[in-house]
Formats: C-alpha cells, sequence, structure tokens
C-alpha cells in the first residue's frame, strides 16, 4: 500500500508534526533575503575588507613581497604575508581540525614555500572592498619557481597504501579466498578501468567570514562560512590561543557545502588573524576562482574484475583504487568497500593507494568515497550482468546481502530489495527490451539503466539545550548547521513532536558556539545525531513537567512515570487513561518558575556498532534519450528509491534526493575540472566553464522513500537523507547510455565526444 | 579592477571624442563582458565611455529592404523584435540561444561583436597567453584546450570567438556601420572579425577610438529555410563546442542559395563560402552535406585526442553541419538538440 | 632548473584612485545617496552600502544568477552592472518582492514547493521569475525550464523550482508533470524482529 503525493501538502501545524511534510520554518527568511549569510552580518564601528592574493605558481618560493608599493595607496591599512605573520601556535595538532587527515595541515601564510597553485601568499587589507581588491591586483610578487608534479597517471609508480589517519576511514577489507584462481575458472567475467577527474565543491555561497571586533579584549564575533561552527572555533582557540568568550563562531545560514566547509578555510585564520593584529573588524571573502584552491573530490583511478558462476552468482570480486592527495597530507576517502557491503563474494580482493601531487589535499565532497566507488561498482555489475546474460535487477536481486559480507554481521535494517521491487515497478522495467539500441524514440535511441547505492547511518556524538518559557514557548538549541539540509525545520518537528507542542510555538536555533556542541554536517548524521539529542533536551523538559504537575494539587497524573505519559496538543496525559491529562499551560502557571530548561545528549552505542552492519540504501532507474550522431544525452526520466529508516520530513527529505540525483547527474555528465599539469593548475575555475547542471538539463525525477523502522542505528529510527540519493544515479546514466547505444563508457564525465 | 573615470556621453560623436581625449580609455555599453574582464583584470582601462545614453538602440527598417539594428539595442529587444523574429528568425533563435535572459537584457548588439574570447588561458594571469600577453606563449596549444578552435588556427593563438550572435550575423551577411575620430564607414561582417596570426592580441578591424553604431542586415532572412543548431556542455548557459547557423533558400528539394557559419571553432565567425557554393543549384541530401563538411573541415587541424582536447571538434562539427543542413532544408528543426523538449515531435 | 616567476606591475603608471562621489540609486522605491567611486558595482553598492544583502554574490562574474536584480522591471546581473550608470533607473531587489512576514505569490510559492535548500541562488531565481514573468513570453515548461536557465542552483531544487514558478505563472491552474514522492510503510526489519 502506497501513497502518491504529486505535491507535497502543508499539513495543519498541530502537535503530530514529525514524518509530516512541512514547510521550512527557515523558508521566509530565505525567500525574503532576511536570512543573513557569513559575508553579511554588519558589525560595531568600521569595517575594513580583506583580500585574498593566490600563488600563480604551483611549486617553489616567495623571494620577494614588493609590499611598500601598495601600502603607499591612501586607503590600504595592511598587507599580511609570510613576511609578517605574528607568532602562531607551533606544533601541527593545533592545526587540526575535527576532520583533518593525517598528516601536517596546511599553514596560510606560514612561510615563503609554494605547495599548491592557488596558495594564499598573502592578505591586503583595506578600506573598502574596491580598494583591497585593486590593491591586490597590483601588488607584485616574485617566485622562484620549481619542477611540480601534478600528474595523477605519471605517478602511479609512486603511489602507497592509504594509511589510516582520518576519522572514520575504513580501510579496504582483507581479501578472502583466491581471486585470481577463481577469476580465471570463472565462466563469465569482466574487468574494467574507470576514471574520473577532479571534482570541486562548488557552493553557491563563496567562503566567506565577517570578523565583528567588539572593543572588549580579543572578544570576537566571528561570522563564518562553515558546516560546523563548532569545528571552526575549536582550530582557532588552537591557533590563535583564543578562549571559547573570544572565538565565538556564528553561522545562522550557509550556502551549501556540500563538504566544503568541513573543514575550517583559510579565509577564516586570515580573517581573525588580521581582526586580532589590527584590532579592527574585516571581512574576507574569496573569489571564486579561489573556491578552486582547498580541495576537490580527487581525480581517481579504478580497476575492477568481476566473475560469476552459470547461475550469475558472482564467484570473484576486485576493486582497486588510486587518487592523489597534497604533499603534506593523507586525503583518505571510502572507496572500494561498498563492494563487499553490497555484494557477497566467496574471493574477493581490495586495494586502495594515493598519489602525492603539488595539489591541495582533496576534500570530501557530497558521498565522499561512496560517489566514487559506486560509479565504477555499479558499472561493473552492470556489465557483468550483460556478461551472464541476466538481467540487472535480477543480477542485484540474485546477488543481495542479506547480511554484511565483510564483517558476517546483520545490518539493523535493509530494504534494498523493496528499493529495487518498487522503483522497477514505479519506473516500468518489465517492459525494457534488455538488447542494447533495441529501443528508440523518434531519431533518438532511448536507454534504461539500473544502480543500487549504499552510504553509512552514523552518528556522532551531540548535544542540545531546550528552554520553555512561562509563556509556553519552547526554545532548542544546538551547535549544529543547516547548509541546506533542513535542520531548522525537522528539528523543530522533533522538538514540537517530543512535547506536544504546536511547530509555532517553538523555535529552534543553530549555528552559534555558545549553543551546546554539535559535529560538523556531514556524512549524513546530523538528522540521527542532533535529532536524539533534541529529543533527549525536550524529554528532560517533558520529565520536570511531569514532575511539577505531580506536585499539583489533586494531580491527575498523581504516579505515573515518565514512560507511562503522552504529550499531545499541549497536554501531558496518562497513557492508560488519556482522560488524566493536566495542560503544560497550566503547570507552568502553577509552578510559577521562569523557565524550565534541560540538556540533551546523544552519541553512538559501540555496542551495536561493534554487532551491527548500519547503513542506508538505494535503487536508481533512469531513462535517456541518446541523438547518436551529435552524443547528446537527455535524462528524461529518474526514479530513486531510498531506504534510510524513518524520514523525519518528506517535503525536505525528498529535496535531499533530487538533490542528489541532480548530483549524480552532473558527475555522470558534466562535472571535471581541468588540470593543466604543466601548469600545475586547474583551468576552468569558474561557474561558466565548470558546468554544474541548469535548469534546462533536469526533467522528472520520482522519489520513493521505503520506510524502515530501525532503533538500533538510530534512537530516533533516522538514517539521514543527504548522501544516499546521489549514489547510484551516475552508475544508473552510464548504464543507461549503454542499454541505449551499446557503447560503455567507463570515465566521467560523459560528455558528447565520448560517443562519437 | 582598476580604477578609472567614467563619463556618460550622450551623442556618438561626443562618445568618440570623450574616448579618444583619453588615454586608455575603453566604450563601456551594457558591460557584460567589459566589466567581467576588468573584474579579472584582464581589461584595465583608466577611463570609461559609457554608451548609455546614446540614441542607438532603435531597430528600423532600411530603403533597401534590410534592417537596421542599433549598435545599443539589447540582444533581449533585438530577438524579440517583431521584425526580427518575422523576417530574420535565424538571428533571433541565434540569440536566444546564447547567455541567459538576465545578461541579453543588458548586453548591445555592438558589445556582442567585441565580446573576448573564453579560452581559459586568457582568462588566467597567472598563465602565458599571447591574446592577452603578445610573445607570452600559447598555453592553450597542449594544455586542457576543449574550449579552442580548430579552424584558421596559428601557432599564436587557437581561441574561440564566443558569440552566437556573430555566427547567424556572418551568414546573414551583414554589414557593420561604424564610426570612429575619421568619421563613418562599414565593414563587412565577414571582415570584421580576424583570424589569430601572429597577432592574436587583435580580434577585430576596427581602428583606434572607432565605435560600431549599428548592423545592418540584408533583405534576405531565409525565413523559410533556417537552423541554429548549437552543440555544448550543457542544455543552456554553455559557450558553444560547435554551432552552425544556417540559411538556405530552396525551390522544392534544390538549393538555390546558401550561407552558413560556424561558431566555437575559429577565432572568428567561419564562414566558407566554397562550401556554400557546393550546396548551391543541388539538390539536397544527405551525401551532398556530407561533402560539404568535409569540404568545411579539409583543412581543420585538432589540438590533442583526449575530452580535455579539441580534436574530437573536428568530427563533431562535420556532424553539425550535415544535421543543421538537414534541419534547414526540412525545416524540422530541433534548434538546441541539448535541451529534451517534451512537447518535441 | 630554478626560473624566476614575476607577477608585474598590471598599471605602469603610479597607482592612482579615483575619489567617491555621490550617486543616488533607487532601489524599492526610495532613493538612497552613497559615496562610490564608478568601480562599484551595483551588487556591491546594495550589498556592502546600502545593506539590501537579499541579494546574492556567488560568483562576481555574470556566471551564476544569483544577483539578480530588476531594472524597470527587467532581470539583470547586479555583479556586471556598475552602479554610477544605474542613477535614475528603478531598482527592485528581493527585499522590494515581499517581507518574511508578506511574502510575495512568488516567494510563498517558493516555500510551499520546498524549491530551495541552502538559500543562496534563491533571491535570484525568485527576482529572476519575476522578470520571467514580466517578460510575458514563456509559458510552457519547457520554455521556463530554459528561461529559468540564467540561475544556478548547487542544492539542485531545479524541479521544485519549475513547479513554484509556473503555479504563479498560471495561477496555480496547470499541474506540471515533475516527478512525485511515494512512501512505502515501514515493514518490520530482520534484525528489529530478531530482538
Amino acid at each position: 500500500m502506497s501513497q502518491t503525493i504529486a505535491t507535497p501538502p502543508t499539513v495543519r501545524l498541530d502537535s503530530d508534526v514529525l514524518g509530516k511534510p512541512i514547510s521550512r520554518t527557515d523558508g521566509p527568511a530565505k525567500v525574503s533575503g532576511a536570512a543573513k549569510y557569513a559575508a553579511e552580518f554588519g558589525v560595531t564601528g568600521p569595517l575594513w575588507y580583506g583580500y585574498i592574493v593566490s600563488s600563480p605558481i604551483a611549486k617553489g618560493k616567495i623571494t620577494k613581497i614588493h609590499a611598500d608599493e601598495v601600502l603607499a595607496i591612501p586607503g590600504v591599512q595592511h598587507i599580511f604575508s609570510h613576511e609578517n605573520v605574528p607568532s602562531l601556535a607551533w606544533f601541527d595538532r593545533n592545526y587540526k581540525d575535527d576532520v583533518a587527515p593525517g598528516g601536517s595541515p596546511f599553514r596560510p601564510l606560514h612561510e615563503p614555500e609554494i605547495l599548491f597553485s592557488l596558495q594564499p601568499v598573502a592578505l591586503v587589507v583595506a578600506d573598502t572592498f574596491e580598494l583591497a581588491r585593486y590593491a591586490a591586483s597590483v601588488l607584485r610578487i616574485e617566485y622562484d619557481v620549481e619542477k611540480h608534479n601534478t600528474d595523477l597517471e605519471a605517478s602511479i609508480g609512486e603511489a602507497y597504501d592509504a594509511p589510516r589517519g582520518k576519522t572514520g576511514f575504513m580501510p579496504p577489507p582483507k581479501p578472502k579466498g583466491d581471486m585470481d584462481k577463481a577469476y580465471q575458472e570463472a565462466p563469465h567475467k569482466i574487468a574494467g578501468e574507470y576514471i574520473h577527474r577532479a571534482q570541486h565543491q562548488n557552493p553557491m555561497e563563496m567562503f566567506a567570514t565577517t570578523v565583528d571586533w567588539l572593543g572588549d579584549g580579543k572578544k570576537m564575533k566571528i561570522y563564518d562560512k562553515t558546516q560546523g561552527a563548532p569545528n571552526v572555533q575549536q582550530y582557532l582557540m588552537k591557533i590563535f590561543s583564543l578562549s571559547t568568550d573570544e572565538a565565538r563562531v556564528i553561522s545562522k545560514f550557509t550556502g551549501g557545502g556540500f563538504g566544503s566547509g568541513l573543514r575550517p578555510q583559510y579565509q577564516v585564520f586570515l580573517a581573525v588573524m588580521a581582526a586580532l593584529e589590527l584590532k579592527h573588524s574585516i571581512r574576507v571573502v574569496m573569489t571564486r576562482t579561489q573556491m578552486f584552491s582547498f580541495g576537490h573530490r580527487p581525480h581517481t583511478l579504478q580497476k575492477l574484475r568481476l566473475a560469476t558462476d552459470d547461475l550469475g552468482q558472482i564467484q570473484a570480486l576486485e576493486h582497486k583504487a588510486l587518487h592523489e592527495t597534497s604533499q603534506f597530507e593523507n586525503y583518505t576517502e571510502t572507496i572500494v568497500n561498498w563492494a563487499g557491503v553490497l555484494y557477497p563474494s566467496p574471493n574477493t580482493n581490495f586495494d586502495y593507494q594515493l598519489a602525492k601531487l603539488d595539489v591541495y589535499s582533496p576534500l570530501d565532497m557530497r558521498a565522499p568515497g561512496a560517489a566514487t566507488g559506486s560509479f565504477a561498482l555499479e558499472s561493473a555489475i552492470d556489465e557483468m550482468a550483460y556478461a551472464a546474460n541476466v538481467d540487472p535487477l535480477d543480477f542485484r536481486l540474485r546477488n543481495y546481502s542479506y547480511e554484511d559480507p565483510i564483517e558476517n554481521k546483520p545490518f539493523t535494517s535493509k530494504r534494498l530489495d523493496d528499493c529495487l521491487h518498487e522503483g522497477a515497478a514505479r519506473f516500468g522495467w518489465d517492459q525494457r527490451n534488455p538488447e542494447p539500441r533495441s529501443m528508440r524514440d523518434g531519431n533518438q535511441l532511448v536507454g534504461w539503466g539500473v544502480a543500487a547505492g549504499c552510504w553509512d547511518a552514523s552518528m556522532q556524538k551531540a548535544a542540545a539545550k531546550a528552554v520553555l518559557s512561562a509563556d509556553g514557548h519552547l526554545t532548542v538549541s544546538s551547535a549544529t548547521n543547516d547548509q541546506g539540509a533542513g535542520t531548522y525545520v525537522i528539528m523543530t518537528q522533533m522538538a514540537a513532536q517530543t512535547l506536544g507542542l504546536p511547530m509555532k510555538q517553538v523555535t529552534f536555533n543553530l549555528g552559534d558556539t555558545n549553543m551546546p556542541a554539535a559535529p560538523v554536517q556531514g556524512g549524513s548524521w546530523t538528522a540521527n545525531s542532533v535529532g536524539a539529542a533534541v529529543k533527549d533536551a525536550c524529554q528532560g523538559i517533558g520529565k520536570k513537567l511531569l514532575k511539577l504537575a505531580q506536585k499539583m494539587d489533586n494531580s491527575p497524573l498523581a504516579g505515573v512515570d515518565f514512560e507511562d505519559a503522552q504529550f499531545v496538543d499541549g497536554y501531558i496525559r496518562a497513557n492508560e487513561d488519556i482522560t488524566r491529562s493536566v495542560a503544560i499551560a497550566d503547570i507552568l502557571a502553577a509552578s510559577g518558575e521562569e523557565k524550565i530548561e534541560a540538556d540533551g545528549k546523544a552519541g553512538p552505542n559501540p555496542i551495536n556498532m561493534l554487532k551491527y552492519s548500519m547503513h542506508s540504501h538505494n535503487a536508481v532507474f533512469v531513462e535517456v534519450k541518446v541523438d547518436e550522431d551529435l552524443g547528446t544525452i537527455h535524462v528524461t526520466r529518474v526514479v530513486n528509491a531510498v531506504a534510510a529508516g524513518r524520514i523525519m520530513n518528506p517535503k525536505t527529505a525528498r529535496s535531499q534526493v533530487l538533490g542528489g540525483t541532480v548530483w549524480g547527474l552532473s558527475m555522470a555528465l558534466m562535472e571535471e575540472t581541468y588540470l593543466n599539469n604543466e601548469l600545475g593548475r586547474f583551468m576552468n575555475h569558474n561557474y561558466a566553464e565548470y558546468h554544474i547542471p541548469v535548469n534546462a538539463d533536469i526533467h522528472k525525477i520520482d522519489v520513493i522513500f521505503v520506510e524502515e523502522q530501525d532503533d538500533i542505528a538510530s534512537p530516533i529510527g533516522v538514517k539521514g537523507v543527504g548522501e544516499i540519493g546521489m549514489l547510484g544515479v551516475a552508475a544508473a546514466i552510464a548504464n543507461a547510455v549503454y542499454h541505449a547505444t551499446g557503447k560503455r563508457v567507463r570515465e566521467l564525465p560523459l560528455t558528447s565526444d565520448k560517443l562519437l | 579592477m582598476n580604477s578609472f573615470t567614467l563619463t556618460q556621453a550622450t551623442a556618438t560623436d561626443e562618445a568618440v571624442r570623450d574616448l579618444t581625449s583619453h588615454d586608455g580609455a575603453a566604450y563601456l555599453g551594457g558591460g557584460t563582458n567589459l566589466v567581467d574582464l576588468m573584474k579579472y583584470n584582464l581589461e584595465r582601462p583608466t577611463h570609461l565611455t559609457s554608451l548609455g545614453l546614446l540614441p542607438l538602440t532603435d531597430i528600423t527598417s532600411l530603403p533597401d529592404g534590410g534592417l537596421r539594428l542599433g549598435a545599443l539595442a539589447t540582444n533581449a529587444d533585438t530577438a524579440w523584435h517583431p521584425e526580427v523574429e518575422k523576417r530574420y528568425p535565424l538571428l533571433s533563435q541565434t540569440i536566444l540561444a546564447g547567455a541567459t535572459p538576465q545578461l541579453r537584457n543588458v548586453a548591445t548588439n555592438g558589445g556582442n561583436l567585441n565580446q573576448r574570447t573564453r579560452c581559459y588561458y586568457f582568462y588566467d594571469l597567472a598563465t602565458p597567453c599571447n591574446k592577452r600577453e603578445p610573445g607570452s606563449g600559447c598555453s592553450a596549444l597542449t594544455g586542457p584546450n576543449r574550449v579552442c578552435g580548430v579552424l584558421g588556427t596559428s601557432e599564436s593563438c587557437i581561441a574561440t570567438h564566443p558569440s552566437d550572435m556573430c555566427v547567424a550575423l556572418a551568414a546573414l551577411e551583414a554589414v557593420v556601420r561604424v564610426q570612429g575620430p575619421d568619421g563613418e564607414r562599414t565593414i563587412k561582417f565577414e571582415d570584421y572579425h580576424r583570424l589569430p596570426g601572429d597577432h592574436p592580441e587583435k580580434d577585430n578591424t576596427l581602428k583606434p577610438g572607432e565605435l560600431v553604431t549599428a548592423i545592418d542586415l540584408p533583405e534576405e532572412g531565409y525565413a523559410d529555410h533556417f537552423t541554429y543548431l548549437k552543440l555544448r556542455d550543457r542544455s543552456s548557459y554553455a559557450f558553444a563546442l560547435v554551432s552552425v547557423a544556417v540559411g538556405l533558400k530552396m525551390n522544392g528539394n534544390t538549393i538555390e542559395k546558401a550561407r552558413f557559419a560556424l561558431g566555437g571553432v575559429a577565432h572568428k565567425p567561419w564562414r566558407d563560402q566554397e562550401a556554400e557554393k557546393m550546396l548551391e543549384g543541388q539538390t539536397a541530401s544527405p551525401d551532398l552535406f556530407r561533402q560539404v563538411a568535409a569540404k568545411v573541415f579539409a583543412e581543420a587541424k585538432g589540438y590533442g585526442e583526449d575530452s580535455l582536447h579539441n580534436s574530437f571538434k573536428i568530427e563533431l562539427g562535420k556532424r553539425a553541419i550535415v544535421r543543421a543542413l538537414k534541419q534547414a532544408t526540412e525545416m524540422s528543426q530541433v534548434v538546441n538538440p541539448n535541451v529534451f523538449l517534451n512537447s518535441n515531435p | 632548473m630554478s626560473q624566476t616567476f614575476i607577477q608585474e606591475p598590471l598599471d605602469k603608471a603610479a597607482p592612482h584612485v579615483v575619489p567617491a562621489q555621490a550617486v543616488t540609486l533607487n532601489v524599492n522605491g526610495e532613493d538612497h545617496t552613497i559615496q562610490i567611486a564608478p568601480w562599484t558595482s551595483l551588487l556591491d553598492a546594495l550589498r556592502e552600502y546600502l545593506n539590501l544583502t537579499g541579494t546574492k554574490k556567488g560568483c562576481d562574474h555574470g556566471q551564476c544568477g544569483a544577483c539578480t536584480v530588476l531594472v524597470d522591471g527587467k532581470r539583470i546581473n547586479s555583479c556586471l552592472a556598475l552602479a554610477t550608470v544605474y542613477q535614475g533607473k528603478k531598482i527592485q531587489t528581493i527585499e522590494g518582492l515581499g517581507a518574511e512576514d508578506n511574502l510575495s505569490p512568488l516567494q510563498q510559492a517558493f516555500v510551499d514547493h520546498d524549491a530551495f535548500q541552502c538559500g543562496y541562488c534563491t533571491p535570484g531565481q525568485i527576482c529572476s521569475a519575476q522578470g520571467l514573468i514580466n517578460e510575458g513570453r514563456c509559458k510552457t515548461e519547457d520554455e521556463v525550464r530554459e528561461h529559468m536557465s540564467g540561475n544556478l542552483c548547487r542544492c539542485g531544487a531545479y524541479t521544485n523550482i519549475l513547479s513554484a514558478v509556473m503555479e504563479v505563472l498560471h495561477d496555480g491552474n496547470v499541474v506540471v508533470d515533475n516527478g512525485v514522492l511515494i512512501t512505502i510503510p515501514v515493514a518490520p526489519t530482520k534484525a528489529s524482529s530478531a530482538e
């Protein structure tokens, strides 16, 4: 039994709100321009502007900076460079943020050495933005140029096994059986090499920091573009020896992140350093070009081998990956592990290597590792299905993992099979002629492709605080983030639901380090982690309310335990007899308290993590139409079926999956940063030549949520949907292109030239 | 961006005088290209002569049956002008295939002619580029050059002219009217833009101080048989990898007159008059179109074989010509094949 | 094999800076006079001098549409406009279309259809959509998609943007066929039923 909603309706605001398609509470602020992003906050006193100067070379050393000429321009206040950077923390660990990979983090303006092209080499501070920009353009800098290497394919010989070091990184699974023997002896086998080059997150909002210098010691309000204010605060405190009061980091709205805002970026370092040195408010905003200077999804080379028996059962599975890292850090992501989670095989081999290049460290980008691995794996599965003469959908069901084949642990929940079935039904997969080039629409070839996806359902430590005021308004806060995920509305729902209050009586605040700590927004863990902390805080209020209610004369709730009470429509009621109830407003009035406060926290359950495998899954079906003569590909229809536990808000969750689908399409057809190896520099460092989809590229996308009951992966049953929607999409498109044309393209993006 | 003074001229001769009386001055039309270039420090004028108040926005019929497009009429107003839509639908559709509504609302016809290349290296001061800095070298010859040209290139420069509108104007054999310190003159469209040769820093044949005042279209607008085929890396808001503007006069299945031009492949909108002649008097057929396409690209030179490099444009360009000629003869066009049209038959 | 790379001065002449002058801009029906030099873009004038930060800077080069405002009813990229030459024109920004507690029909439709996620491209999308409606040229889904393609949305809210624009363009009389949401209810799982 399923429910179809053409456009999710807005429900009436009552207290039964969790799981309902409620519009974003921050929506009116965003559509009216009232929502303030990092570069938009006013400051006390005058504001100066910092403009960043970037290195034109990839490797070498600064020999001279002609700062005097520029400082002579009236209105130019200061030029920061390695020559005058103040004495700061010495040890690497002080520069490590919560999500830093292993190695030595990059220190802006620390030394004259150039480690990558577009490295920040100076900050020009002036009275106005225009003057700072101009002054930066006339600053002469001399460099000694050294020979750089940015060529991954030429560096395969120097690759090394990816070391541990980054939080959450899973090394490749250990091999099983005898891969080579099983592969050689199997009746059906395929092998393929897959490649995509660097991609950049490119959120719409450019990285920016406004420092409000409060004139009280070193106290600052630091408005920063980030996916995690607490991570930025910790980073600044360690480097500049600041207290939490001095380095208050605020990030109310984040204009997209997609991973780029997980780590503190160099504009916040530069802005805070300048504010501290000049004792003045300052704003530093990167340029779009500079958005290509601090991390990317790495250029990745993958090799897969698969073999099946005559029944299409996988007997051998091998997945190898290699990508670059910087000279100073070992950036890692989880690329080759997913094959082992999705598909059981008696014989496996996995391999994951890095090569050091003269580039900035790569950086997590939506579904890091999985998006990369999924494209290669799910393309290879499609090839294997064809080689074994099995329908690609059927092939995935025949090779379905009912428990995690790598660690032999049960899944806490897994409805990928239902995703495949429901998605196929919605898409009309049974109408597919499996023969490549068999389907046409006029003069266009039609292709249908399928792929599956998998992401971690994970949880991080998070905290929240709830305050119920005497007038009955509930304010909940947590220093989490909303880069567009819908945190504001789902946490408001969670709080309203927990205490049985209408949405309009609840406010959720985020993005301020004065609030209880929360993890960076990434990994699809915010809904789960912060949601559980918010629930805990609200339950804390609920417990206090119940106690207060029980102190009232002739309390109808006398003797009722918290577990036996329910919070509905402004009342606390006894589960067993709902006529035994007290209005929360009456409790507050009777108590005489000005406000009731409670702290909440949540975190992963280590025992469950040992016992179970926790994942979200999806199945993606796409239709492409290909003009074979011209090589143009249109994705005309997508069905994206997602199993990610409980859906807190189908309206915003659907948007996450729509966005993920667009990202997958973008990865499949458009995204690629062109690296010029002679210059060691990304060349299409702008929105005109780094292509992401426009409205005209996007057509019909159906989203299916296959809900799961899962109280093990999460105390609130939530797995998160930020990443999962992207998975499978790129492979499904490549598979559909194969079905349409008979051409197997293993290199992304699938630009027209690859089909000529 | 450097600092500059700005004058708002109200008459054409005043504008020319203002510009020539300032060293390092430039004309400011809609600014959609110039301001962009100034922000990248690629253009550093110390004075701007703003043309916004000049009376050059009209689109008027000419006594010889043609149409005059004011140089300061916006691209949007031109594309949606009733006379342009009716008599020169090729031009209208070509303009609408370029840029975005926001840019077309500001970009002027004169400015469209004078926009500069989108070559990655021209746009990046950290790299050698002969167009930007003569003698520094051409990074595009070996580096990623997907955006660059394959026809009429030189070892100094393989940049392309990025305009869509100019491709149609080339096919329509427009005439550019200019006014300069020495008075007015006209320039045939094919002579307006130039090939890079040893002087890629020069995009066109304008003399110092000259200002485009109008673009004249001849009477023939090919309204019965035309197409603009634009191939690009996404459906909209992207420069052409290859584009083809075609105007034909047909008698039954016989091509009486043929004009076509290509965008995205050369330093100027690329016309091949010998190839046009191959079509005239002939019966339209796929074979003929293939021969014509082969002729156009006979001398083409690609600069690298993988997808970051542009050799694919030779094959893509040939196919685009064949398709565009087919569409124009049959008038069965999909104007923008990058866009899947639900309403398309 | 060391070589030297010198960033040459871009201006051979001694740097000079043109002083600021009084410039009057008519924004959302009110005249505002600010002190700026000709090098100030309309976008920076709005954001940095008039504190109208609803208009966004996404690229500063006309490549994303986040800075879209309406000038005499027509949509333009304010980042490529020099403020000084926009004196005497009627400039309308997102703040002029409607306020947080008094949304315009387009703004409300964007909220209802969840036509945004991070919200950064949103004011530009809405101004662009208003410009599209003012133009009166587009009616079909395909036309609206093409003519809304001057506004990038990295979050990928395009299908919902289309729904929102079509709703206002056709006074709610058109149903857009761009995808549905289906929810398959919970079923017990192996792990939880084994507990």
